[in-house]
């Protein structure tokens, strides 16, 4: 293949003019049809779920996106239980995790000793070498326990009768739910945002931020108003980062989300997610509709992307424009 | 006036000097809690077997032999394939055609497939070269983590590109040397830095990965013949942790565990390694 | 640098055009199977112990039952396993036959503060009533009547399912339904339902965790888990009317019981069994295979593999757990595999 023979060619010190340009424009093709074929992966998995979807789509039309309805055996399916499930747990994780992580990567760049930069960095990026499943286990095994009797019971007790926090706390008391799920998906994605966000901060040219101080800005200013905006349209990639990974993760949630179908009503209540529910089912589904279902709700997964990442497009031009 | 005003922007200060210190402090324990469950659960399950004996019935003596190998060769596989499509995709966005509509298109679906549900990169993989071939396989597999790794190089690769000082690029084309070797020998080395991140995290992001292969490698309860054909189903970490780890028998939850605390490990000492050539490479 | 990515480029083409044209050549090797979770453990213990014997391997992976039928339909694995039998048509519409291979048993369990293992006594008919959610609290009236003398707290019913679709719960759903025609009207059978009420755990552990951490739930497992856990669980009223503890002398009154020779396909549910100590929730586990191979030499050799299961495996199915079948239904499982046949037509075993 003529790929393969670039790269060899291209180091030599002396090259003529014609052959880099070759090279060049080797080089330059190459680089698009890697682009190309992201773009052709992408639609090859919509093709396939659209495919793979219709039996389901044709059946129960867009109103599959409203019912909450979810029953393999009368085989009458709607995508609104794990739609809401979804984006209350994604939401509540970037919530808990994008100070966390912004946090972290503020204090590796600006105020952690020196010496204690690396092992620090490290072990938070390490949080995200630990397989999904354990997180699951631990979430399950341990973390419920303790959240169940440090913050769910005393929550429970707390609230009166009749108060918005009895509402929000109603469930069974054994540390699952939407929120404990919600705060085990944080965990999974902050080492995504806090490695990104810290790489993007080390990028700022040294003179900026200098500058900054030297005109007398606290550490806060400098970060806030200096290096942060400096970065911003990279932040807003390892939010996405984050984002994309809570909304798709399926196996930590299983174990603690309580999957039930329907709406949760309350932060301690038992939800479903979209991949918890693909993950719970796609193996024993046999009933063509309810596979067609199932493959329907990742086609769902992907309109609500897209829906997210295209409000975040807006607001990021909307500030630019501003700016 | 200006007094008052200070000391609020010093209370401002440590404020948020204290609430850095406090999350970091938060992190690292949610980090240390997590690693002593793994520790104490997967080192009671490590011991020399673990790295000679394949998957053992319950009851019986065995390792995860068979599936360190598997995870090994479809990682590296994947890995090859995830930087080589990654950092060129990253690199065309940043340098060639990121402002225009089709680079915004590429960028944007590369975002949404970051969000793919693994589980559903799995059964595209399977529709692709599982199906069609009537079998499961370590190929399939590889190819399937590749994809999931792939728009993670891809927006790091972008991201930490047009960070670089555009005084670089024009330092090198005023030099009279082409675009394409401005790239790769003055941007490239010097976002190394990030590239790394970006390729650590993809690693850290498929090393784990049970939904995925689950559809596509499936698992195999002995080592492949011969044992580097990735033609055939092939045993790997996550999969044997998956089925393991929920099952009744305390000898398959101990392995499961010590697969576990593998996974972490390699994952550790991969990051670490790596910043440590990356540093030394800085130095010379 | 450039050399490295070089090297990283041919290799990624190669690996991938080396593997892509070879995954068509693929087809000989190892025997592989994959479906049900429940089998597993003794499925891996008999290809261990066959490995040793006959240095031949046979790779069986556990994707649920569901997973099992649609490679065996898919044709990307050698057979199939599921613990949800196919119907006679449902096996003919995709040519496959089915024969059962070793029977288990599922146990309803607990957590009653102070309460010990067979101490409650249920029906099939309060079983479905709680799992529809009309019996909410322990000291329900209904519950109390076949509870006579034994003091029931007053504490709410939390019930725990599975939130996989599995084989268990299809076996449970279709006792539910078998013995309330409520739950069969309202919910019905299948591997998941529409459950009316209650929390989902991911697996028989994620349903034993569940219950170990809420007081006053019920869930139902497997017969291991509930061993293992040593987990406090319900006497289940049997046909006769008795109410017997589940153990695997109680698996095995069930199967014994089994009317397999009037079982088309070895469709076969084994609820409810008549007969003295039979546990009523009990159900075998099945081989699906395709009737008709194209590769003769590879299905013999997946039938002599169970033929020697049968022969020399019920010791390690005891072990872990598991009933092993009746000689009489082993010798008939044999005459079946005359249904599997070649390219040729003829049977490939025997």
């Amino acid at each position: 293949m003529s790929e393969t023979t670039l790269p060899a060619a291209a180091p030599g010190r002396r090259r003529s003019a014609p052959r880099g340009a070759l090279i060049g424009q080797l080089f330059e093709g190459l680089c698009f049809a890697a682009a190309t074929l992201l773009l052709a992966s992408l639609g090859g998995i919509i093709v396939s779920l659209i495919i793979g979807g219709w039996p389901a789509l044709s059946k129960f039309g867009v109103g599959f996106l409203w019912s909450s309805a979810w029953n393999p055996v009368t085989d009458v399916y709607g995508a609104a239980g794990p739609i809401v499930g979804t984006v209350i747990t994604a939401a509540l994780a970037l919530i808990l995790a994008l100070p966390v992580a912004g946090g972290v990567a503020f204090f590796l760049t600006e105020l952690c000793p020196a010496p204690l930069r690396r092992p620090i960095g490290t072990a938070v990026e390490l949080l995200a070498g630990i397989p999904s499943i354990v997180y699951g286990m631990w979430g399950l095994f341990v973390f419920a326990p303790l959240f169940a009797r440090w913050i769910q019971l005393p929550l429970m007790s707390a609230a009166k009768p009749g108060s918005l926090l009895e509402a929000l706390t109603t469930g069974i008391p054994n540390g699952s739910g939407i929120l404990p799920a919600s705060i085990i998906l944080a965990i999974m994605i902050l080492p995504f945002m806090a490695a990104t966000l810290r790489e993007l901060l080390l990028t700022v040219p040294a003179a900026v931020r200098e500058s900054a101080y030297g005109l007398g800005a606290t550490t806060a200013e400098v970060v806030l108003s200096v290096t942060l905006p400096y970065v911003r349209q990279g932040a807003i990639g390892a939010v996405m980062l984050g984002l994309g990974r809570a909304l798709g993760e399926t196996m930590a949630v299983t174990f603690i989300i309580g999957n039930s179908h329907a709406f949760p009503k309350s932060l301690f209540d038992s939800g479903s997610t979209i991949a918890s529910t693909i993950a719970n089912e796609f193996t024993e589904a046999t009933s063509p509709v309810h596979t067609a279902a199932l493959i329907s709700l990742g086609l769902v997964l992907f309109l609500i992307t897209f829906v997210v990442l295209g409000l975040a497009r807006l607001m990021l031009r909307q500030q630019g424009a501003k700016l | 006036m200006s007094a008052a005003k200070l000391a609020r922007r010093r209370v401002g200060d440590i404020a948020f000097k204290v609430f850095c210190v406090l999350v970091t402090a938060l992190a690292l324990v949610a980090l240390a809690a997590i690693l002593w469950s793994l520790l104490v659960q997967g080192l009671g399950g490590l011991n020399p077997k673990v790295f000679v004996k394949e998957t053992p019935a319950p009851g019986s003596p065995g390792g995860l032999a068979n599936a360190i190998v598997g995870s090994i060769e479809m990682c590296l596989l994947a890995m090859v394939i995830a930087l080589t499509v990654g950092i060129l995709a990253g690199t065309w966005l940043a340098e060639y055609g990121g402002r225009s509509r089709y680079g915004a298109v590429v960028r944007f679906l590369n975002d949404v497939l970051l969000s793919a549900p693994s589980i559903l990169v799995g059964l595209f993989i399977y529709e692709l070269l599982v199906a069609p071939f009537h079998g499961f396989s370590g190929f399939a597999g590889s190819v399937a983590l590749a994809l999931l790794a792939v728009p993670v190089i891809t927006r790091t690769t972008e991201d930490v590109l047009l960070l670089q000082p555009t005084t670089l690029r024009e330092a090198g084309v005023g030099l009279g040397a082409p675009l394409s070797y401005v790239i790769r020998q003055v941007l490239w080395r010097s976002a190394r830095g990030g590239l790394l991140t970006g390729a650590l995290l993809a690693f850290a992001r498929i090393s784990g990965e049970t939904a995925p292969l689950l559809f596509t490698a499936l698992n195999n309860q002995f080592f492949n013949k011969p044992w580097f054909d990735l033609r055939q189903q092939t045993a790997n970490l996550p999969v044997v942790i998956f089925n393991y780890a929920l099952s009744a028998y305390d000898d398959w939850r101990k392995l499961a565990w010590a697969g576990a605390l593998l996974i972490a490990a390699t994952v550790l000492a991969v990051t670490v390694v790596a910043r440590i050539v990356a540093q030394e490479q800085r130095r010379s | 640098m450039l050399k490295t990515l070089g090297a990283a480029v041919g290799a990624a083409l190669g690996a991938a055009l080396i593997a892509g044209a070879a995954t068509q050549a693929v087809a000989a090797g190892a025997m592989s199977g994959a479906g049900a979770t429940f089998p597993a453990p003794v499925y891996a213990k008999w290809a261990e112990a066959y490995k040793a014997q006959t240095q031949t391997t046979l790779n069986y992976q556990p994707i649920g039952s569901g997973g099992g039928i649609k490679q065996i339909e898919a044709n990307t694995v050698d057979f199939g396993a599921s613990d949800k039998p196919l119907k006679p048509e449902e096996q003919a519409a995709n040519g496959l036959v089915m024969f059962p291979t070793v029977v288990g048993g599922i146990v309803p369990v607990m957590n009653l503060p102070g309460f010990k293992p067979g101490q409650l006594k249920l029906t099939g008919a309060q079983l479905a009533d709680i799992y529809r959610g009309v019996i909410k609290k322990w000291d329900d009236p209904l519950l109390a009547r076949t509870n006579p003398g034994v003091k029931l707290p007053n504490l709410p019913i939390t019930v725990i399912h599975r939130s996989d679709g599995s084989g268990t719960t299809f076996l449970f759903t279709s006792f539910l339904s078998l013995q309330a025609e409520h739950w069969a009207k309202e919910v019905g059978a299948n591997d998941s339902v529409a459950w009316p009420v209650g929390q989902g755990g991911k697996g028989n552990d994620g349903v034993a965790a569940f219950v170990k951490q809420t007081p006053g739930s019920i869930g139902y497992v497997e017969y291991i888990y509930a061993a293992q856990n040593s987990m406090t669980y319900a006497l289940m009223q049997d046909k006769a009317g008795q109410f017997i503890a589940p153990t695997a002398a109680s698996f095995k009154a069930a199967a014994a019981n089994a009317k397999w020779t009037s079982a088309p396909g070895f469709y076969l549910l084994l609820l409810d069994q008549p007969g003295a100590n039979a546990w009523p929730i009990t159900g075998a586990t099945f081989i699906l295979m395709h009737a008709k191979q194209a590769d003769a030499a590879k299905a013999k050799e997946v039938l002599s593999f169970f033929d020697w299961c049968y022969k020399n495996g019920d010791g390690d199915a005891d072990k872990l757990f598991y009933v092993p079948l009746p000689a009489n239904v082993k010798a008939l499982i044999r005459k079946s595999w005359s249904k599997v046949v070649g390219p040729d037509g003829k049977p490939v075993y025997k």
